[in-house]
């Protein structure tokens, strides 16, 4: 099978393990992926603020773009999963933003058709791959390490497209295909604060500790996530919001775990761009790796 | 102690804007507000706000443009769509929050050096330039933009991500800018007409 990849902003940036990882777990799966041409950035939430049209119009060029490709478009970055499908629900439901984006996209050149379906990684490794598929490839199993699992708001909300919004379970059940046990997390689906720890340093350190502090108390060793800017948050700012709590957890993206499991190398895994080493847990769950 | 009027004549509202706010993307439904406060409930910001979301529809749909515009709870919104999704008359009240954070900075109702807007502003100018955000980049013109004295406290962040490798600050950029550029224009262009 294979895949239109838009990478997104972050995961050239402070997300670059999620990048490693994710193109690792595709190989090793032997699923082909193709970067989407000259692609430009999604508008995210920030545009969204600024001028929600040009957000849409902006999201068109990347979605006429990749429907061109044929095939669909995986999205791994929720703020990108999110404004792609936004812009083409918008376009569809509301006539005068259709004019202004159909128009803009003429006269760039670029077909209308913004038609390509939008993949999540979740999506793709769940409902194309499989999970029958997924424990072949296990072969350093995660030995019950207990992992508290955070979607975070955009990959569920507003729309839910491959998973329940309020209790999602695509990325429990991945990881417990790899042997990890998943703890309770009621606060799986609450938002990480975005950018707020940089805006309102005391309004997101205040998000960024209770989420750490839930995932302690249900028990987890470390916290899976799907996000970019999740991921960033509860990791870079987990020292500074632990003054309180006295923890340590180490924060991956879901797929460097998957990479663990099927004998990814740590450095192909991106494990070494994370600020807490993992070493420790793995060595006392005995999870062997390569 | 500061003494101030609470209740509004009806002559200081703003029908326009009361008209604005429910023509916006999103708005098309305000008037079907219930003011059941489910909105207010499922934010997990809301505690910050001087407004909860419940009063801000109200605010909004009745035409209190400057208690609408100058309040914090456009800019504590984090779009996580909770209340989008939790709302039974299908409000959708983050592109409310959406279209009224474009409002304020069009018309400057934020303070000077108020971060948030500023980072809207420096984002688009970002794209506008470069088609791709490179986030180091956009960080620091935020700051030096705010409060550059508080990047002091981030320098210990800063070691840790260029150890890490994951503070970059090559330039990414799209090779067709052109195109970029274009596309936003003839947004504009095309918008100006149908106001027309």
């Amino acid at each position: 099978m294979k895949y239109t990849y838009y990478p997104g902003c972050s995961l050239r940036g402070t997300g670059r393990a999620y990048e490693e990882s994710l193109l690792a777990v595709f190989r090793e799966l032997g699923l082909e992926l193709e970067e989407l041409d000259d692609w430009n950035c999604c508008g995210a939430t920030t545009y969204m603020s600024y001028d929600e049209v040009q957000s849409y119009a902006l999201a068109a060029r990347n979605l006429s773009l990749a429907t061109k490709t044929g095939n669909d478009l995986m999205a791994p970055c929720a703020a990108c999963y999110l404004a792609l499908h936004k812009a083409q629900y918008y376009v569809r439901d509301y006539p005068w933003i259709r004019q202004i984006v159909d128009h803009a996209l003429d006269t760039i050149g670029l077909p209308r058709d913004i038609s390509v379906k939008v993949r999540h990684p979740l999506d793709i490794l769940l409902n194309d791959v499989g999970l029958d598929a997924i424990k072949t490839k296990v072969t350093h199993p995660l030995n019950g390490l207990k992992l508290a699992t955070y979607y975070g708001c955009q990959i569920v909300r507003p729309y839910a497209l491959f998973d329940d919004q309020r209790n999602p379970t695509s990325m429990d059940r991945l990881l417990e295909a790899c042997g990890a046990k998943i703890v309770p997390y009621p606060l799986k689906t609450q938002c990480c604060g975005g950018s707020q720890k940089g805006t309102l340093p005391e309004v997101g350190l205040d998000r960024i500790g209770r989420l750490l502090a839930g995932a302690v108390r249900g028990g987890a060793e470390m916290i899976a996530t799907v996000c970019p800017l999740c991921q960033f948050n509860l990791e870079a700012f987990e020292e500074e919001a632990s003054n309180a709590h006295q923890f340590r957890i180490p924060i991956l993206y879901f797929t460097q775990l998957l990479a663990l499991a099927f004998g990814v190398p740590l450095k192909e895994a991106g494990i070494q761009r994370s600020f807490i080493s993992i070493k420790p847990v793995l060595a006392e769950k005995e999870i062997a790796y390569a | 102690m500061e003494l101030k009027r609470v209740v509004k004549f009806e002559a200081e509202r703003d029908p326009a804007f009361a008209d604005w706010i429910s023509h916006t993307v999103g708005g098309e439904r305000i008037r079907h507000c219930l003011q059941c406060g489910l909105c207010s409930g499922s934010c997990p910001l809301s505690l910050w706000m001087d407004y909860t979301p419940r009063r801000l529809l109200l605010l909004s749909r009745e035409g209190f443009k400057e208690e609408a515009l100058s309040s914090y709870t456009i800019w504590l919104c984090t779009s996580c769509y909770a209340c989008t999704v939790e709302c039974p008359k299908n409000i959708k009240v983050t592109d409310l929050m959406y279209a009224l954070k474009a409002r304020a900075i069009q018309e400057r109702f934020y303070p000077k050096r108020f971060a948030i807007p500023e980072l809207a502003c420096a984002f688009s100018r970002m794209i506008r330039g470069s088609g791709r955000i490179t986030e180091s980049r956009l960080v620091l013109q935020v700051f030096f933009k705010t409060a550059l004295w508080r990047l002091i406290g981030f320098s210990n962040l800063g070691v840790k991500l260029l150890r890490t490798g994951r503070l970059r600050f090559v330039r990414e950029r799209v090779s067709r800018q052109n195109e970029v550029v274009a596309l936003l224009n003839d947004v504009e262009a095309t918008r100006k007409e149908l106001a027309r």
